[in-house]
Order: structure tokens, then C-alpha cells, then sequence
């Protein structure tokens, strides 16, 4: 009836898993609690759970990231003070079966509930305003593909409390992953909560590519595309050809576990290193994925925060484009030590190395842009600088480890761990928190705290560090990955180094939670009233208020050029506004994609605990909420001229507008000269 | 206000038209994933052909007429579908349903006719479970199937949908991206009957 | 009021005459290579059979693209056609990089 379900699945005897549930659970009981508290279900559900607004799901998948950044940091710190403390007779507070599940759930957690939602969440936000658009090309497949996330990160939520994860790493090789070796509930709550996720993944790809290519407002040709919407586009492609991959190297796996198929089993047949040459074939482009959109912030961060118009903008869209195609042809030197022979491995690891080429152009045109700009050192900016120095240092050590020989010294030790942390956290993690700085005022129409902002910025790059400079010495002292307990005293101080700079990272996020509540308590003396923030925005969503109407745009914009709202404020009609208004079409929130959500969990739960009905009736449920969905007509409605016009009147001040009446404190640094001045 | 009322309904007809291209070049793209998808169980299949493990290969299993006819049945359905697009664009309420019907028929023959072979082969004792190459075959015809029959719901849900709702724009814009999918896996069983029973059996 | 029909030449242009060809093609370059298997392995080299009925597979995928998914060369199909040329090129990465890779492997464990 329950399949392998009994209440044995909960680890009542151990102490750390039962606090975390603990903590989650009252943290969640408190959320709602406060919910019900401040009689805000209607509004939770009309406004944001139904929500189909490009804005509202990207406001969610953030918020989902920030949440998972906290478990997955949970994860990072219970490991840094085991291999601190874990050394010769003193095994540590973490046995081996719990640490494996604690580097796995930490890998699986970072890229697939943490890095794919904060970018998708940004692109969400921000494509759709950058073209002119009033919403993606599909809406509704949009709010499936947020949820589908959502329950899915619920998922491995889950199996903190109920059952194992997978202790098999976040990439899942067999045997290991195999049934033979897992045979419990952790590798099906990996493959389930990410298969899951990834069809969200795949659909926000096709959404995202169409949106782009056919969204545009009149007169944005693909070459006058803002560049956060070209890496955007990139990042889109390479979702769309990857993640299919993904979809069936898990499928595979899950049929040899369900089915007793012979895909990577050691018997009958089975070929365990084509789950790896798959597995890689997604897992080189899904690295692409995490740190185009990033690049692509970097690029509007370091244009609008340095006065100047990004230099080389299309060597930076040829060198996109390159990376996108080259990223197809490096996978291999994930495994260059599985036996291939010297010709293979040679091919990759030239692959490897021109690879790296596109990103240094990058590199050089942001440093071009800098030259002779008006640098504002605020937080988006600090967090853009520190990218360029540290993920340069850690593409280095990439070439290092592009040479097959010395990869065979390297794989596996902590200077592989140093060297893809230092290309995630600063390449990705930095982009999407200068993202969220950056683009912050705009969806809330009021500012972050900048003091609160700079000590977190320094915490974790300091934090940075000394977590991980110390992991590149552990790598040649010959320490490899994933050791809950190691006898080499040599190795202990570097890894007490390493503690440390997690403490001062854990500072640092405490810092940005305090600099969220301090932002939100100041809200009102700090709204943003022109919409055009930075006040030296370049592109289409300065140009609406803060946060934009529903609409996005009353009137969809002509764009005569590159850094197309640049070029309206220097034509001096960045204060007119729209005369004539027209009845918008929007198209209807719904529920459906919520559902969809929520049986995608039974599903999923059914399918991990073999309650077979209950995965019946999830799938069979989904089918029928979609079959109900196709036939369904008529998905949208009109915002009547006369409400549009009630909103732009309400818009007290447009970007340029100066001289009227109404609360301007904020000034920022260096730009006296631009304070609008109140009058009353 | 006449000018809003105006615009409200030239916009819209502009909307539908937009929107549906839109839909069907989204759709295109998803087949494009789907290729990548097929593409990746025929690299499987390709690397674990001859994975036997001491048991019988496709020489042995494999009856070339029965999958020519399987073939015949897909094609014709394919052929059948464009059809029922022609009766679409008559504006022909009832050819359309016609030639739906008729492709859903085909369609789920070829599917009796695999899925009676699957049958066959696991009663045999040659079932996925039997060998890495079995694993593949089973794997790659099976999710092309598994396609098929969903085609085969969809066609179900748009023979209703034409019945109760006619040939609105909105069905149209349906039955143009279903069929798309139609073509799309006649075109995939072009390289499943090349790849894994022509070749299998030489 | 509300126009009845689609703006898709490729599905809108098209004839009778189109799916009649299209069907006709199709079955000769099916009976072709399943002649070719099943009458001819005696016959003619096993290598120029495979390279037969592989070509006579490309020639059918590329058949019906055209005649049933009405892909062309217009610049009505421009993205369409630059969508599938692309994925074709990734696949072509991703199917020979794991030929290469796992019969080099296969090699090297014999």
C-alpha cells in the first residue's frame, strides 16, 4: 500500500537530521503562521502562486534560490567543520554514510535549486523588459516550469527528513548510483528531483528563445539587443540542446533501478562509462548555462555603473556565440582519466584550452569599458570587480587541468573542488548577486542598503579565499575530494584555514539577510521615483517605473539603436510620455501551473517510495490538467485603456522628469550633480 | 470610447495571428529538443549494439516484413494527417475528422503491432532485462512509441475538440502543432527501422 | 469579425500534390533498403548495403521535412531551418564524440 514507505524512513536517532527538520519545519510553521496571521492567503494565491507575470515567477525563483543558497550553505559549513576537526583518532561529529549524503545533497542543491533558479529568475525579470515586451511567449509554460522547480527542490527537501539522499555525489556515477549499491530511497530522490526540475529547465529554455526572437519591440534588431538579453539567448540554446541529454542519462539510470535494465550495470552487458560520457555531454554546457547570464549582468553592471557605453560590444556577441558551440566539444576532460587514450585525451584538452579564449575577449572588453569611465564603486560593481580578478585566477588553474598529464595528478583532489568553486562562485554566484543588486530597485521600487551590501561583498570574497586558496595546496599535497575523515596531519592546518573562510562567508550571508530587513524597514525613504535608478540606465527597463506596471510598457517602444534607452535620454524625450492609450492584452493568471507542480511531487514521491497509485495518480493527474489546458480558449483579457492611464498618471516622476514635487533622498556617490531637487 | 473598442478588435485578430505563430515556431523548437532526446538513445543504442551478453542479437529476433508493414501503417498515418491539414484549410469540419479518425487508426495499429512484438520477445525470456542491447532496443523503440501513443491521445482530445468547437482558430493552431509532432516521429522511425533493424540484422 | 484563418504559408500553400509526391518518394526509399536487406545481403557487399540504406534514410528524413514539415529554403522557414541545421550539427558533435570515445575505450580494454 505505502510501497517502501514505513516510519522507519525518519532518522528519529539522529540528532543533527532531526534538528535541521526541526528548524525547517518551524521555520516553515512561522511563515505561515504569519501568513495566516496578516490574512494574506487571497492575496498569496490571486497575486503570485496563479501568477503567470514574467516579474512575479522571477521574483519566486529568486526567492527559491535564496532559500536553497541557505541549505546549501548548511551543507557546506557541517562539512568544512568535519574535515576541520576529523583528523588521525578524532573521526568528527559526521559518519561517512551522512557525509556522502551531505556532499551530494550540497553539489545537487548548488547548481540545480540555487544557480539555475537565481539565473532563470533574473533572465525572467529583466529579458521581457530589456526587448520591450510585454510578458515571455508563453506565460503559462513559464509559471509550469517555475513550479515544477519549486517541488522538485521540495523533493530533496523531503528526503532530509524521510528516507536518505543519494550519498552517490551530485553526479550520480554507477556502479555507486546503481541498484546493487544504492539500494534505498537516496539516488531515486536525486534522479526524480532532478529530472523534475530539468523539464523546467528545458521549457523555460523554448519560452525564453522565442520570447527573444520574436518578442522584440519594433526596431530592436538582434544587433541592438541589450548584451544581459544576448547571453541571455545563448544561455537559452544551450538549455533547449543540453538538458534533453540530462533527461535521458537519468532515464537510463532510473530504468536500470525500476526496470532491472542493463545500461550501466556491471553484468549482462551493461556499459558504466557511457553514463559518465552522457552525464558530461550535459554537465559540460549546464557549467555554460550557470555563468553566460552572468556574464551577461557583468556587462550591463560594468557599462551603467562606469558611464560608458560597453566597449567591443560585438566581439562580446561573437564571443558569446563561440562559447556557446565550443562548449559542446570539451566534455571529455571531465574524464580524462577513465582510460580514453592519448589521441582522445589530446583532442579535448586543445578543446579545452581554445575555449577559454572567447572568455578572456570577454574579460578585455570589460576592462576596455572601465578605462577612462566614471567607476561607481557601489555594490554591483564590487561584486564585478571581484569576479574579474578571482574568476581569472581560477580560469587559469582550468588550463592547468586541461593538460591531460597534469589532470592525472589533480582529478579528484581538493584542486579540482578549488578550481570549479572558483569558477562557480565568483564566475556564477558573484553574477547573479550583482544581478540582484543591480536590478533590485527596479522590481521593488525601492534601494538595498549599500553599507549593509559592501560588509556582506567583503565578507564572502574575503570568505572566498581563504575557503578555497587553501584547497588548491591541499591538491597537490595529494588530498583527494569527498573525505569525511583523513590521517595526514599535513593536511589540517589548510583545512582550519578553509573553516574559517566558511565562517566568514556564513557572516557574510548573515550580513545580506540583515541588509534585506534594514532595505525593507527604510523602504519608503528610498524609493525609487524615475525608474531609471542608476540614473545612467542604458537599456529598456530603466525606462518604465519602479517596480513596472503589470504591463510593462504603456506604449511598446520604437528602437532606433543600441542601448536604446540611452539613446532616448540623449534625444531628450525620456520625459515624455504617452498621450494616447490603448486596451492591453493580458493573459489570465491561473492555477494550473501550481497543480501541476504539486502533482509532479506526488509523482515523484510515489515513484521513490514504489507507492505506484500514488505516481498513477500524479502523472495521470498532470495529463488531465494539461488535456483540460489545450482545451481551454480563451487565456487572457483586456486591461481597459482607461485603467492604463490611471496607472501612468500615478507614476509621479518619468526618467529625465525634473522638478516635480514629491520624496527624493537618496543621492548617490559622485553624482551630486544629478540629485533631482524636490519641490513642495 | 469607438477608438478603443476599434483597436481592442484589430489587436486582437493581430494578437491570434502573432500568438499562433508564435506556438508553432515554439513548438518547432521543442522538437528540436526532442531530436537531441532520440539522437542521445541512438548514441546509446549505437555503443551497446552487440552488448549481447550471451543472448540473441537482432538477427535472431528481428522480422523484416512485419516491421516493413509497422513502417507502411506510420507512413500512411503521416500521409492520412496531411490530409486532415488539406480538409483544415477547406475549412471541411468533417473531412478533417474523417482523415484524423483514419490516421488514428493506422496509428494505433502500429502501435498493436509493437507492442504485440515487445510482447512476444518478453514471453520469450528476451525482454529488457535479458541484455545491455536489449536494455537500448527496448528503450529507444519504446520511447518512440511511448510518442506515438501520445500523439494518439492528443489526436483523441483534438477529434473532440474539432467536434465541439469546430474549426476555430485555436484548434487550428492545435492541429497544426500536432501534426508537426506526427511528421516529426514518422521521421524518427526512418532511423529506428534503418538503424536498429536493417543494420540489426545484417 | 475575427479572421478563420492561419498566417503559415508552409501549412496553407500547401497541395494534394505535395503529400502525393511526398508518399510516393517515402515508400521507394523504404522498399529500397528493406529490398536491399532482405534480398541482397548475398548478393552485394555488406559495406555498400549499409552505405545504401543509410543514404536512403537521409534522403527520406530530408523528403519529408520538406513535404510533410513543408521546410524549404524561404525566408518564411529561415529560423526553422537554421534551428534544425544547428541542432544537426550539435547531434553530429555529440553522436560522433561518443563513437569516438567509447569504442576508443572498448579498444583499450580488449
Amino acid at each position: 500500500m505505502f510501497g517502501k514507505l514505513s516510519l522507519s524512513a525518519i532518522p528519529f536517532h539522529v540528532p543533527i537530521i532531526m534538528g535541521s527538520v526541526g528548524v525547517v519545519l518551524l521555520s516553515a510553521a512561522l511563515i505561515l503562521a504569519l501568513i495566516t496571521y496578516y490574512g494574506k492567503w487571497h492575496y498569496l494565491w490571486h497575486e503570485w502562486l496563479t501568477s503567470v507575470d514574467h516579474k512575479r515567477i522571477g521574483v519566486m525563483y529568486i526567492i527559491l534560490a535564496l532559500v536553497m543558497l541557505l541549505r546549501g550553505f548548511s551543507d557546506a559549513i557541517l562539512m568544512r567543520s568535519q574535515q576541520a576537526v576529523a583528523l588521525g583518532a578524532d573521526h568528527g561529529f559526521l559518519p561517512p554514510g551522512h557525509y556522502d549524503q551531505i556532499f551530494s545533497a550540497h553539489g545537487t542543491i548548488m547548481i540545480f535549486f540555487m544557480a539555475m533558479p537565481f539565473l532563470v529568475g533574473l533572465m525572467n525579470v529583466v529579458v521581457p523588459l530589456q526587448i520591450g515586451a510585454r510578458d515571455v511567449a508563453f506565460p503559462f509554460m513559464n509559471a509550469v516550469s517555475l513550479w515544477l522547480t519549486v517541488f522538485s527542490a521540495g523533493l530533496v527537501m523531503v528526503s532530509l527528513g524521510v528516507g536518505n539522499f543519494s550519498h552517490a555525489g551530485w553526479t550520480g556515477y554507477p556502479p555507486l548510483s546503481g541498484l546493487h549499491y544504492s539500494p534505498g530511497t537516496g539516488v531515486d530522490y536525486w534522479i526524480w528531483g532532478i529530472q523534475l526540475s530539468g523539464l523546467g529547465s528545458l521549457m523555460t529554455g523554448i519560452n525564453f528563445l522565442v520570447t527573444i526572437l520574436r518578442l522584440r519591440a519594433p526596431g530592436m534588431t538582434l544587433m541592438r539587443m541589450p548584451i544581459f538579453t544576448w547571453t541571455a539567448l545563448c544561455t537559452n540554446v544551450l538549455m533547449i540542446l543540453a538538458f534533453p541529454v540530462l533527461t535521458v542519462t537519468l532515464a537510463l539510470l532510473a530504468l536500470d533501478r525500476y526496470l532491472g535494465m542493463h545500461f550501466f550495470t556491471n553484468a549482462l552487458g551493461g556499459n558504466m562509462m557511457m553514463y559518465l560520457n552522457l552525464f558530461w555531454i550535459w554537465g559540460h554546457p549546464e557549467v555554460y548555462i550557470l555563468v553566460l547570464p552572468a556574464f551577461g549582468v557583468f556587462s550591463e553592471v560594468v557599462a551603467t555603473l562606469c558611464g560608458k557605453r560597453l566597449f567591443g560590444y560585438t566581439s562580446m556577441i561573437w564571443a558569446t556565440i563561440a562559447i556557446t558551440v565550443l562548449s559542446f566539444t570539451v566534455w571529455l576532460h571531465h574524464f580524462f582519466t577513465m582510460g580514453s587514450s592519448a589521441d582522445v585525451n589530446a583532442f579535448f584538452g586543445i578543446m579545452t584550452m581554445i575555449i577559454a579564449v572567447p572568455t578572456g575577449v570577454k574579460v578585455f572588453n570589460w576592462l576596455f569599458t572601465m578605462y577612462q569611465g566614471r567607476v561607481r564603486f557601489d555594490t554591483p560593481m564590487l561584486w564585478t570587480l571581484a569576479f574579474m580578478v578571482t574568476f581569472v585566477l581560477g580560469g587559469m588553474t582550468g588550463v592547468m587541468l586541461a593538460i591531460p598529464g597534469a589532470d592525472y595528478v589533480l582529478h579528484n583532489t581538493e584542486f579540482l573542488v578549488a578550481h570549479f568553486h572558483n569558477m562557480l562562485i565568483p564566475g556564477a554566484l558573484f553574477g547573479y548577486f550583482a544581478g540582484y543588486a543591480f536590478w533590485f530597485p527596479k522590481v521593488f521600487g525601492f534601494a538595498l542598503n549599500e553599507k549593509w551590501g559592501k560588509r556582506a561583498f567583503w565578507m564572502w570574497v574575503s570568505g572566498f579565499y581563504l575557503a578555497f586558496m587553501p584547497l588548491y595546496v591541499l591538491g597537490f599535497l595529494g588530498m583527494p575530494r569527498r573525505l569525511e575523515y583523513y590521517t595526514n596531519p599535513a593536511w589540517h592546518p589548510w583545512l582550519e584555514i578553509a573553516a574559517v573562510g566558511a565562517a566568514f562567508i556564513l557572516i557574510g550571508i548573515v550580513f545580506q539577510i540583515i541588509q534585506l530587513g534594514v532595505s525593507i524597514r527604510a523602504r519608503e525613504t528610498t524609493r525609487d521615483l524615475s525608474g531609471d535608478y542608476w540614473q545612467d540606465g542604458r537599456t529598456l527597463e530603466w525606462s518604465t517605473s519602479s517596480p513596472p506596471p503589470l504591463y510593462n510598457f504603456a506604449q511598446i517602444p520604437v528602437v532606433g539603436s543600441r542601448d536604446a534607452f540611452m539613446r532616448i535620454k540623449e534625444n531628450g524625450s525620456a520625459a515624455q510620455r504617452p498621450v494616447e492609450f490603448h486596451a492591453i492584452h493580458m493573459p489570465s493568471n491561473t492555477p494550473a501551473g501550481f497543480v501541476i507542480g504539486v502533482l509532479a511531487f506526488i509523482a515523484g514521491f510515489g515513484l521513490i517510495w514504489h507507492i505506484w497509485w500514488l505516481a498513477a495518480i500524479g502523472t495521470l493527474g498532470i495529463l488531465a490538467t494539461i488535456i483540460a489546458r489545450a482545451s481551454h480558449d480563451n487565456t487572457g483579457y483586456f486591461i481597459p485603456a482607461e485603467a492604463v492611464q490611471a496607472t501612468e498618471a500615478r507614476r509621479t516622476r518619468a526618467p529625465g522628469e525634473a522638478g516635480r514635487a514629491g520624496l527624493n533622498v537618496f543621492k548617490l556617490p559622485g553624482h551630486a550633480a544629478h540629485v533631482q531637487q524636490g519641490q513642495s | 470610447m469607438t477608438t478603443t473598442a476599434l483597436s481592442h478588435d484589430a489587436s486582437s485578430v493581430h494578437q491570434h495571428a502573432e500568438s499562433v505563430n508564435n506556438a508553432v515556431f515554439g513548438f518547432w523548437i521543442y522538437i528540436m529538443s526532442d531530436c537531441i532526446l532520440f539522437a542521445i538513445l541512438f548514441a546509446t543504442f549505437g555503443v551497446m549494439q552487440h552488448n549481447y551478453a550471451g543472448g540473441p542479437s537482432g538477427k535472431e529476433l528481428f522480422d523484416l516484413p512485419y516491421v516493413f508493414a509497422e513502417t507502411l501503417l506510420l507512413l500512411t498515418s503521416s500521409v492520412t494527417y496531411g490530409l486532415a491539414v488539406l480538409a483544415m484549410n477547406r475549412k471541411n469540419k468533417s473531412r478533417v475528422l474523417g482523415w484524423l479518425l483514419l490516421t488514428f487508426l493506422f496509428g494505433l495499429s502500429f502501435i498493436g503491432m509493437e507492442v504485440s512484438e515487445f510482447q512476444r520477445m518478453i514471453l520469450a525470456g528476451n525482454g529488457p532485462e535479458r541484455s545491455g542491447f536489449l536494455s537500448a532496443f527496448f528503450t529507444l523503440v519504446g520511447t518512440h512509441g511511448l510518442h506515438v501513443s501520445f500523439g494518439l491521445i492528443g489526436m483523441l482530445v483534438m477529434m473532440v475538440q474539432v467536434m465541439r468547437k469546430g474549426l476555430s482558430i485555436p484548434v487550428q493552431s492545435r492541429l497544426i502543432r500536432l501534426s508537426m509532432f506526427w511528421h516529426f516521429l514518422d521521421i524518427v522511425w526512418i532511423g529506428v527501422f534503418t538503424v536498429v533493424y536493417l543494420m540489426g540484422v545484417m | 469579425m475575427t479572421h478563420d484563418s492561419i498566417d503559415l504559408p508552409g501549412v496553407s500553400h500547401a497541395r494534394l500534390r505535395t503529400y502525393v509526391v511526398g508518399f510516393a518518394l517515402s515508400i521507394a526509399l523504404t522498399a529500397i533498403p528493406f529490398g536491399l536487406v532482405a534480398f541482397g545481403l548475398d548478393r552485394f557487399p555488406h559495406s555498400a548495403i549499409l552505405i545504401a540504406i543509410t543514404l536512403a534514410a537521409i534522403v527520406q528524413i530530408v523528403v519529408q521535412l520538406h513535404y510533410f514539415l513543408h521546410l524549404d529554403r524561404t525566408s518564411d522557414q529561415s529560423w526553422n531551418l537554421l534551428a534544425i541545421v544547428f541542432t544537426v550539427l550539435i547531434i553530429a558533435i555529440m553522436l560522433l564524440g561518443t563513437l569516438w570515445i567509447m569504442f576508443d575505450l572498448h579498444a583499450r580494454m580488449m
